[in-house]
């Protein structure tokens, strides 16, 4: 006659005040995911002046004899001129979807091989999960940085945006699949896949139906998680000096205000503009990751 | 019926625990979840109490609320818990913190329903013995603590050996032990013990109950014992308290509860019990409960209820003494002469 | 903890070795062109001479180098050199090993290293503890979210907002170096004094950002901990909180934590790698960077080869470690 069983959704008052982080829709939503919301925000910022700048600046003017050299920040020139004659601002509009585009390029090459490797070694196991996870826990412990120095000095030539994000993608893909295989493997002995072999669901329709939603959360934490390492890591080349030379990414200005000794001679906005749209970069992704990690772990979220 | 009923035992007329009222509410985003909603009973010196249920019924909230151990998002919202202990009464629902933090496992002890996981798998039992001990009583010098130990052990059946043991060495029947023996640790005069053994095989189950029976006996301790499984409760328990949907239904000793069950419910969980000579179709109880979100008004128990009425629908039963220490909350009970709760 | 397990481990770590050097060799031979030659041709037109006579002094470079030989006598030779740590000679200051210039950075980069991810690690590991714990303090949670922001930012950036705004403009600490410029090195007070002067800065924009990480690392283990049954066993057993969280909820949400140390020395070694850069501090970084520049491959190839193994032999201590700390993986 009733029903008994079915939970109502319902805005409840509880004591004196109605909380409307309780309440569905948009805001409850924002109020409940507050980093995953910040984190996206900013970086929906970034992308949009990327997307923007172009509107409101030749993007010729990153490259060098645009402009006069050495000037403040000022209306003509918002973010300044660098020595060479960038204009900083046309800078960043370049530089930023550059630095973006490796992270994402090495973040999505990672995160597919990790995901390959990672479901194989936890679902299949036997020889092929130690094999896997040795070769992986090797690489781990080698220091990422330090080798793609060595790649990247005894690649010849000009070293393209593109092979910058392969070369350090190289390298990303052990952390998920550590990851991915440990979250596999919790998954593999629940029972509902269980009943999913004992009813006859081929191994591939297992791993796509089943497992792959369920490891939704993981995945795009893992992703995050990536492309912020191969951003830092594509930083990290370009500031030594390893990166593509002609392009005005990010980490190659750092590099060209270092050796152009911008701290000594107070050229301060040479450094800020690119330090500071990496950092937010970086910290959006961190918040990214954070809330994603909320998902996932339902306990790291704090009820209200 | 073929089950055995624990032989007779003279039980004291003393109070230890009176349970008044007690409402635990979980405060959710989808709203209050009414999980323990008005529950009465008193608990007598050297009693066994048996708290029996389905899942979702409310019986080990009842325990963790009593031990004050609820978590967020739930809280007590209302109802006293009288302690009688040494001549004086302590109300457990409105003591700080700190003052129920000594109270517990000294005066009322828990041993908790998964203890696969229990124990502190980075320290060794006779740590957690050290651990329990110096929290109540500063000053035990540390041969002292082994030795109890040591008498606690054997007291459940444990060698001494063990206590160098880290958790995950010992088997599950013999951690359930151990959390017996830290529960009577320092003498307390309740002991509830959460579903001790739904873990476990039978021929575990059984040494385990024996255990505790063992134990209960030479400390004179009253018992709770919280449970889904009512052959097994029946074994072990002197009084019955049948909840249902965060309510006590009805409150009897075995005898009374087994040889006449009054409320529906009971009926039905007594019918669903198998016997040795039954064959044929085994009935469990149909339909699902009730969703305690927005609890309807009237009897909760409706919905499922073979010998509902009109009036059921509308007004909850409140729990009345059928016949001498026999209650049961049914409004087919109701024309008889009305007392109020506290069995 | 038995023989068998240690000499496993230990073979790993050789293997993890053997694989950088091999990983070395062959890297920069699949690349065309070969280091003598083009730097004998840099030099040649830097120096001024004519490109007559060039190919002899390659020929003679290469024999010196044993660049003539097979390559399966050159690998073999290789693999010796690398047992007796001789990297060759660096292109850039010849007729100085590569491995004199390595080891003259090495004590500065361990120094830091050491000191920066001990103390980061302990702070932030208790500092996160304590924001976790929710009878902490109201105003310990404030530091969640500056701990986070300082955890985003890489140790090399924060190394150049630390070195513009504390060294340039406020000129509290110096600028570069590790000592000042023109002093010997000795055991004296006064030079160990000017030391720490010249590493406060590098050492601070690594322990802030490092800090953060640990912090947020051990956050979410303690939540993690925080629903375990033996939690909330020992809340039942009436224990005290500080005993709780010390012995039941901090001693087990350590053990991921180091375990992530494990894993993450690689990293804080890069970002360390790259501060020495931004402070011309005197260590392995800057070492780096200056052969990068100058194309001093052996310089190079030693480094590389040091890191790994430096990281490879802590990851084995650390792993050899954890039964230690973990009583259930006892091998």
């Amino acid at each position: 006659m009733s029903s008994p069983a079915m939970p109502q959704e319902t805005l409840v008052t509880t004591g004196a005040t109605t909380r409307w982080s309780f309440g569905r829709g948009f805001r409850g939503w924002v109020r409940r995911h507050g980093k995953l919301s910040a984190g996206l925000t900013i970086m929906g910022v970034l992308v949009l002046f990327s997307a923007l700048g172009p509107l409101y600046v030749d993007t010729g003017d990153a490259q060098p004899m645009s402009a006069m050299p050495d000037v403040r920040p000022s209306w003509e020139y918002p973010f300044g001129t660098d020595d060479q004659g960038r204009n900083l601002l046309a800078v960043a509009v370049v530089g930023l979807p550059l630095t973006l585009l490796v992270g994402l390029i090495a973040g999505a090459v990672a995160i597919v091989i990790g995901t390959i490797l990672g479901i194989t070694a936890g679902y299949v196991g036997g020889v092929t999960d130690v094999v896997i996870r040795g070769i992986s826990d090797v690489l781990l412990t080698v220091p990422g940085l330090v080798v793609l120095i060595t790649i990247a000095a005894s690649i010849e030539g000009v070293i393209s945006v593109g092979l910058m994000a392969l070369v350090v993608s190289s390298l990303a893909w052990m952390w998920p699949t550590r990851t991915i295989r440990s979250q596999v493997l919790s998954l593999r002995e629940r029972s509902y896949i269980q009943m999913a072999k004992l009813s006859g669901m081929k191994t591939h329709e297992i791993i796509f139906f089943e497992i792959m939603p369920n490891l939704l959360p993981y995945l795009a934490a893992s992703f995050v998680g990536s492309v912020s390492a191969a951003i830092l890591a594509s930083i990290g080349l370009e500031a030594l000096g390893l990166g593509p030379q002609n392009e005005p990414t990010l980490g190659m200005t750092i590099y060209w205000a270092m050796t152009f000794n911008a701290v000594l001679r107070g050229l301060w906005w040479w450094l800020v503009m690119p330090i500071v749209l990496i950092v937010l970069t970086f910290i959006s992704l961190f918040l990214i990751s954070a809330g994603l990690d909320e998902i996932a772990n339902p306990r790291l979220r704090k009820e209200s | 019926m073929a089950v055995s009923i624990a032989s007779a035992r003279t039980v004291s007329t003393d109070p230890v625990l009176s349970v008044n009222g007690l409402k635990v509410h979980f405060f959710t985003r989808r709203g209050v979840v009414r999980a323990v909603d008005g529950i009465s009973f008193t608990l007598h010196k050297g009693e066994r109490f048996g708290l029996v249920g389905e899942s979702g019924s409310g019986k080990s909230t009842t325990a963790l609320g009593i031990m004050r151990t609820i978590q967020e998002p739930g809280r007590i919202v209302d109802g006293n818990i009288a302690l009688y202990a040494d001549d004086m009464v302590v109300d457990l629902a409105s003591l700080q913190p700190e003052e129920m933090r000594q109270r517990r496992l000294a005066d009322v002890a828990m041993i908790p329903q998964g203890s696969m996981n229990s124990l502190n798998p980075v320290r060794r039992i006779v740590d957690h013995f050290r651990d329990s001990i110096l929290a109540h009583e500063r000053n035990v010098p540390d041969r002292q603590i082994i030795e109890r130990m040591h008498e606690l052990l054997r007291m459940v059946g444990l060698q001494p050996a063990v206590a160098r043991l880290y958790p995950h060495e010992l088997s599950g029947g013999m951690k359930q032990r151990v959390c017996i023996a830290l529960s009577i640790c320092l003498s307390p005069k309740v002991i509830i013990a959460d579903e001790p053994t739904s873990a476990l095989d039978v021929v575990v189950q059984r040494r385990v109950m024996e255990t505790l029976a063992a134990v209960q006996e030479r400390l004179h301790a009253a018992v709770i014992l919280v449970g889904h499984d009512m052959g097994l409760l029946a074994q072990f328990v002197d009084r019955l308290g049948v909840m249902y949907a965060g309510k006590l239904v009805e409150i009897g000793t075995v005898r009374q509860i087994f040889d006449n069950p009054l409320h529906p419910y009971t009926r039905l969980l007594i019918d669903s019990l198998p016997t040795l000579e039954q064959r044929g179709v085994f009935r469990g109880v149909p339909g699902l409960p009730p969703s305690l979100l927005n609890p309807p008004s009237g009897c909760l128990f409706y919905p499922r209820c073979p010998s509902r009425m009109e009036i059921c629908q509308h007004v909850a039963p409140p729990l009345v003494e059928v016949e001498p220490d026999h209650w049961a909350a049914c409004h087919m009970y109701q024309g008889e002469g009305r007392q109020e709760v506290v069995a | 903890m038995s023989w068998r397990h240690v000499l496993k481990r230990f073979g790993m770590f050789l293997f993890v070795v053997w694989g950088a050097a091999t990983l070395n060799f062959f890297l920069p031979r699949l690349a065309p062109g070969d280091p003598v030659r083009q730097r004998l041709f840099q030099m040649s037109t830097t120096g001024g001479f004519t490109q007559t006579g060039v190919e002899e002094m390659v020929a003679e470079y290469q024999a010196k180098f044993g660049l003539d030989k097979p390559l399966y006598e050159q690998y073999f030779n290789y693999l010796l050199d690398m047992a007796r740590f001789d990297f060759g000679y660096s292109l850039t200051l010849f007729p100085m090993k590569a491995l004199t210039l390595i080891m003259d950075a090495l004590p500065w980069t361990i120094g830091l290293l050491f000191v920066t991810t001990l103390l980061s690690f302990v702070i932030g590991t208790l500092l996160g503890a304590i924001i976790a714990w929710p009878r902490a303090p109201k105003w310990v949670e404030g530091l969640a979210a500056p701990l986070l922001t300082l955890a985003a930012i890489p140790y090399y950036l924060l190394g150049l907002i630390l070195l513009y705004v504390f060294a340039f403009s406020l000129q509290w600490f110096p600028l570069s170096g590790g000592y000042e410029p023109g002093t010997r090195p000795t055991f004296s007070f006064e030079f160990i004094v000017d030391a720490i002067q010249h590493s406060i800065l590098p050492a601070l924009s690594i322990i802030l950002s490092a800090l953060g990480f640990w912090a947020l690392g051990i956050r979410g283990m303690m939540v993690t901990t925080g629903g375990e049954d033996y939690m909330l066993y020992a809340e039942t057993r009436g224990l005290r909180g500080k005993t709780i969280f010390a012995r039941y909820g901090l001693r087990n949400a350590m053990l991921p934590q180091v375990t992530a140390l494990a894993l993450s020395l690689g990293n804080i070694v890069s970002g360390a790698l790259l501060v020495e850069v931004i402070f011309t501090y005197p260590g392995v970084g800057s070492l780096l960077f200056a052969a990068i520049q100058g194309a001093d491959y052996f310089v190079i190839y030693g480094i590389v080869f040091m890191v790994v193994l430096a990281i490879g032999l802590a990851t084995m201590l650390v792993d050899l470690a954890y039964p230690f700390l973990d009583p259930r993986i006892r091998r």
